[in-house]
């Protein structure tokens, strides 16, 4: 399974994470730090997988973003690599080829696409389809709520003028 | 409306964020955000909670504490709308964890919106619990979860079963309900809800033999089927990666097929086929390919034997090893470990390859490498594999060398097949990453090289070789001072000559520059300068030429800032100025040290108790103590040469007191033997302290030998061996005794920590009692404190009251100052004593002790003995 997903920046900041493996504030910070410091540093050429404490880390450079899993030792590298480009493509997909700006001003929907791709550290869906069309159906939940909201406070806005 | 809070909407204060220039700006940035959100907490603002938790969120990212918003996550959640629900259970799920209390409150809320009637709220609510729920929850929210995985729409089922992987992880008891459900996924069309029904299948089995059974016998034709389905499909473009459709869903079928298929082989005959056309036809030209044929192998390595699957899966491995791309090598590295209890033959096949993958330039694959290659290593291979990593080693990254060196010296010392070669191997170690070498290791070489009697020669001119080569590696060098001090005389007199060896000419002088640079060098730290000390002592009785000039060297230090070198200084030059007729003897070869005790000392834990003989074998190696006991005996040996003999009993028992018998014998036999010859041990001991002794020499002698005896720990090096048999307190004894009072009192802290164990009466006759009252010191169990107290039953009063005990070897007794010498009429009062008892075959043996009370009373000696056999168990 899938312990924690991070994205981290070329500079070194963070711009997601999501656990899925109990962490105290404290070891998150250490693990970001710490992982960082590990991948940031790994040329271009060399291999996606870093071993750390008993896990392996399986990144991947997309620009100027680095995607990271921890997986558990028994998980298919490979595999991860393919779930990473999985959820890319679907962020490319949605925000119409994604840049790091998307995410950091967007940081909440990059959140929503990867709960409907990951759960419990395992793989939910694998059709970029049919994830689009879930965000796509919750956002119109979303823009539908707010235009009521908005026309009720015109109504109230107008009756108290 | 909250006045801080309106300005700023999410999108501004990012932007505010990101333009600070400073940490410090950026934290002011922050800190008047979260005191907006604060004030907007307080006011129970509601127009903008979903705002801010979304700034909290952005905040707590960046690292800054969050926790005061885990409470708006709940009321969002709690609120009715989609657009609350949505962001309240992302914060949720961010800022909280499960192990906080706060968690629970918001059960009630999952399980209305598990049965919400819009399935999207029903989503949201099934992400959250899936990813951060705690058992508790997991038992309450089960039922639902159950329920949901058989909703009408395939989005739903999908969350449920991951949902419900989550929650057999938490509480596996609750795994026989999923079964069924789970078994119904597995027939599903729609791929989402056949990946996560297969993954809940997995998980399943891997929690519950029941459940294994079960798909067992019920699933695996229907899972093989599916595989094949999935591996011939026309081409989906939904699915598609790389030309291969769903490769997610094939390795998840293989994994479940594995778990399936290991250790029953109707179930591994069942798919055969299959893995046989995964491991052909996959196309390998595309990571998402390899993945599959990297699962594939697996699982034809995990299954019940099929020899031609097997020859298939090794070779996609011998493939996958040979590939240029490094992420497909590292995964065959991995592979080939798991292969190794498979088929270790095919394995060393690729053993040239893996070797290369030592040398890697990417760190992972040079680490998987090694810990191959480690594995790869037996007795028929050892000899070139070791050259190989040893050739590497003075190539290689210098942090890398750690690992490396690590690893060859665990491969030298695990199957050298003789002793000259291992010395060989260590000695190209120590020379190359000597500095990288943990200090248990150059003790185990010194501990070898002592043991190959036939070798010191040999050995003592290679280090001195070596080390006109590579003097800046500490290890080496300490290796190497130490052997030229035992073994001095072989260097320059080339004994022992070897045929491969090329003679060398090394004179006396020769000898002590080495030393003299070891100790002067600037990056020699204390334990090597000590031990050059001790080398340089040894060496001025081994070439007496060179005595003044080491005595010159030695002076040297005796205004050091270093106690310890201060110390061996000034001692070592009164040994060496002042006792010409003992030093040849104190200074003698070391006997050779105990390989066994040793293994099993490194083996088991690092005890800080110290049975005498691998208190002997661990302070060797630092050539600290290393004038042992040895001395001391031939010290006593002359010393009856010069007095008026000790009785010879008396002497025998010397060599027992000071655990002068490195044979094993403990004194535990000696206790029980003595009285059957009729001399009783303890008289004995403390006979020794008789007027025949109280001359001049054998004081002298005494404390030169004391002198000689300047380990870190001086009172301890002594004091372990002599404690085993007693521990004199008294302030009237005879000369020699004080010495060994000297020697052992090491003050100890009192501690009590209450008694764990009932008091027992130890000893009672008609005029005395004595009470034992026992406590453990924290984090030891092996060390005992136990508290005497003495009662006095007679109505005189004794004065000059002495407590003495002895103990067995496998016992360490430490005794405090008694709290008096007089004891009052009647029970009017009490002395008090702590002993420390340590026992080193703690769990095994129980305490025993002997005791001797001495005392006047109305102005007559009374003497008391007896044996305490009666402690607690457990001790």
């Amino acid at each position: 399974m899938i312990q924690f997903v991070l994205l981290i920046s070329r500079q070194g900041k963070v711009r997601l994470t999501k656990w899925y493996s109990p962490y105290t504030q404290k070891e998150r910070t250490k693990v970001l730090r710490e992982l960082s410091g590990v991948i940031l540093a790994r040329g271009p050429k060399l291999c996606n997988f870093v071993d750390w404490r008993g896990y392996k880390v399986v990144y991947k450079r997309y620009a100027s973003l680095y995607f990271c899993m921890c997986i558990d030792q028994e998980d298919n590298e490979l595999e991860v690599l393919e779930m990473i480009h999985h959820y890319v493509e679907i962020l490319d997909r949605y925000f119409g080829s994604v840049c790091e700006l998307d995410l950091i001003f967007n940081f909440h929907k990059a959140y929503y696409i990867l709960d409907e791709i990951l759960i419990a550290g395992e793989l939910q869906e694998s059709s970029k389809k049919t994830v689009a069309r879930l965000i796509a159906a919750q956002d119109s939940l979303v823009e539908t709520a707010k235009e009521q909201a908005s026309s009720i406070s015109n109504i109230i806005a107008q009756a108290t003028k | 409306m909250n006045p801080f809070s309106s300005g700023t909407r999410l999108r501004d204060m990012i932007r505010a964020i990101r333009a600070c220039k400073t940490a410090a700006e950026e934290r002011a940035v922050v800190r008047k955000e979260c005191a907006a959100i604060r004030a907007a907490i307080n006011e129970n603002d509601q127009d903008y909670r979903h705002r801010n938790l979304a700034k909290l969120m952005f905040i707590h990212m960046l690292g800054y504490p969050t926790h005061f918003g885990q409470m708006e996550c709940l009321k969002l959640i709690a609120s009715s709308g989609f657009p609350e629900k949505r962001i309240g259970y992302l914060g949720l799920m961010l800022l909280l964890d499960e192990r906080q209390e706060v968690l629970m409150l918001v059960t009630n809320s999952l399980k209305q919106d598990l049965n919400h009637s819009n399935q999207y709220i029903v989503g949201l609510a099934l992400c959250a619990l899936g990813n951060i729920c705690s058992a508790e929850m997991a038992r309450d929210l089960a039922p639902e979860v159950e329920r949901l995985l058989q909703f009408r729409d395939p989005n739903i089922r999908k969350k449920a079963a991951l949902c419900s992987i989550r929650i057999i992880k938490k509480v596996p008891e609750l795994a026989e309900n999923f079964i069924n459900p789970a078994a119904a996924l597995l027939k599903e069309k729609h791929h989402g809800v056949l990946i996560t029904g297969v993954q809940l299948c997995t998980d399943l089995c891997k929690v519950s033999e029941d459940a294994l059974e079960y798909f067992r016998k019920k699933c695996t034709e229907g899972l093989v089927k599916t595989l094949k389905d999935v591996v011939n499909s026309p081409y989906a473009p939904e699915y598609d990666i790389a030309g291969i459709t769903d490769p997610f869903l094939h390795i998840r079928l293989l994994k479940l097929l594995r778990e399936l298929g290991q250790g029953d082989a109707d179930a591994s005959e069942c798919m055969n086929d299959i893995l046989a056309q995964v491991a052909t036809k996959t196309e390998s030209n595309k990571n998402a390919g390899n993945a599959i044929l990297y699962e594939c192998v697996e699982t034809i390595m995990s299954i019940e034997d099929n020899g031609g699957l097997r020859v298939l899966a090794i070779n996609i491995l011998g493939r996958f090893l040979s590939n240029r791309d490094n992420n497909i090598r590292y995964v065959a590295l991995n592979m080939l470990m798991k292969a190794i209890t498979v088929d270790a033959q095919a394995v060393q096949r690729h053993r040239a390859t893996i070797l290369e993958c030592v040398k890697d330039s990417d760190a992972s694959i040079r680490k998987r490498a090694l810990e191959l290659v480690y594995v790869l290593v037996n007795e028929g291979n050892v000899k070139p594999l070791t050259k190989e990593l040893i050739d590497y080693l003075e190539v290689s990254d210098e942090e890398f060398k750690g690992d490396l060196t690590a690893k060859i010296c665990s491969i030298v010392a695990k199957f050298s097949p003789e002793k000259i070669w291992y010395i060989d191997q260590m000695l190209k170690v120590l020379s190359e990453a000597g500095n990288f070498v943990k200090d248990e290791v150059w003790h185990a070489v010194i501990v070898v090289i002592s043991n190959a009697s036939d070798l010191h020669g040999y050995t003592v001119r290679a280090l001195y070789r070596a080390l006109q080569l590579s003097a800046e590696q500490e290890s080496l060098v300490r290796v190497a001072i130490w052997c030229i001090g035992e073994y001095g005389d072989l260097l320059v007199n080339n004994v022992g000559m070897l045929n491969v060896e090329d003679p060398i000419t090394v004179t006396e002088s020769d000898a002590v520059d080495v030393i003299e640079i070891a100790i002067k060098h600037h990056t020699s730290d204390l334990t090597t300068k000590a031990m050059a000390m001790v080398a340089l002592l040894k060496l001025s009785s081994r070439f007496p030429s060179c005595s003044e000039r080491i005595k010159d060297i030695v002076v040297q230090y005796k205004g050091s800032l270093v106690l310890e070198l201060q110390q061996r200084s000034i001692e070592m030059n009164s040994i060496i100025a002042k006792h010409q007729n003992i030093r040849s003897t104190l200074v003698e070869r070391m006997p050779v040290l105990d390989e066994a005790t040793f293994i099993g000392k490194r083996a088991g834990s690092i005890q800080a108790t110290v049975s005498p003989s691998a208190g002997a074998s661990i302070n060797l190696p630092n050539g600290v103590a290393k004038p042992t006991a040895a001395p001391l005996v031939d010290l006593l040996d002359l010393g009856s040469d010069d007095v008026p003999a000790p009785s010879s009993s008396g002497g025998d028992l010397l060599h027992d007191l000071l655990g002068v018998d490195l044979s094993m014998a403990s004194t535990q036999s000696g206790v029980n033997h003595a009285p059957k010859n009729g001399t009783d041990v303890l008289l004995d001991l403390l006979s020794i302290g008789s007027p025949t002794q109280s001359s001049q020499s054998v004081s002298d002698m005494l404390s030169s030998s004391q002198d000689n005896k300047t380990p870190v720990s001086p009172l301890e090096g002594l004091s372990s061996p002599s404690s085993n048999s007693i521990q004199p307190t008294s302030a009237g004894a005879a000369p020699t005794i004080d010495l060994l009072d000297g020697f052992s009192s090491n003050p100890p802290k009192q501690e009590n920590n209450g008694t764990a164990y009932p008091s027992v009466v130890a000893f009672e006759s008609s005029n005395l009692k004595m009470v034992f009252n026992f406590s453990k010191l924290p984090g030891n169990p092996q060390t005992t404190v136990i508290e005497a107290t003495f009662t006095n039953l007679s109505t005189n009063i004794y004065s000059d009251f002495i407590f003495q005990a002895a103990v067995p070897k496998f016992l360490q007794l430490h005794l405090d100052p008694a709290s008096g010498n007089t004891l009052p009429a009647s029970g009017n009062g009490s002395i008090t004593q702590t002993l420390r008892v340590t026992n080193s075959q703690h769990g095994k043996k129980s305490l025993v002790m002997r005791i001797r009370i001495a005392y006047k009373m109305n102005n007559k000696d009374v003497l008391e003995e007896g044996q305490i056999s009666n402690f607690p168990r457990g001790l």
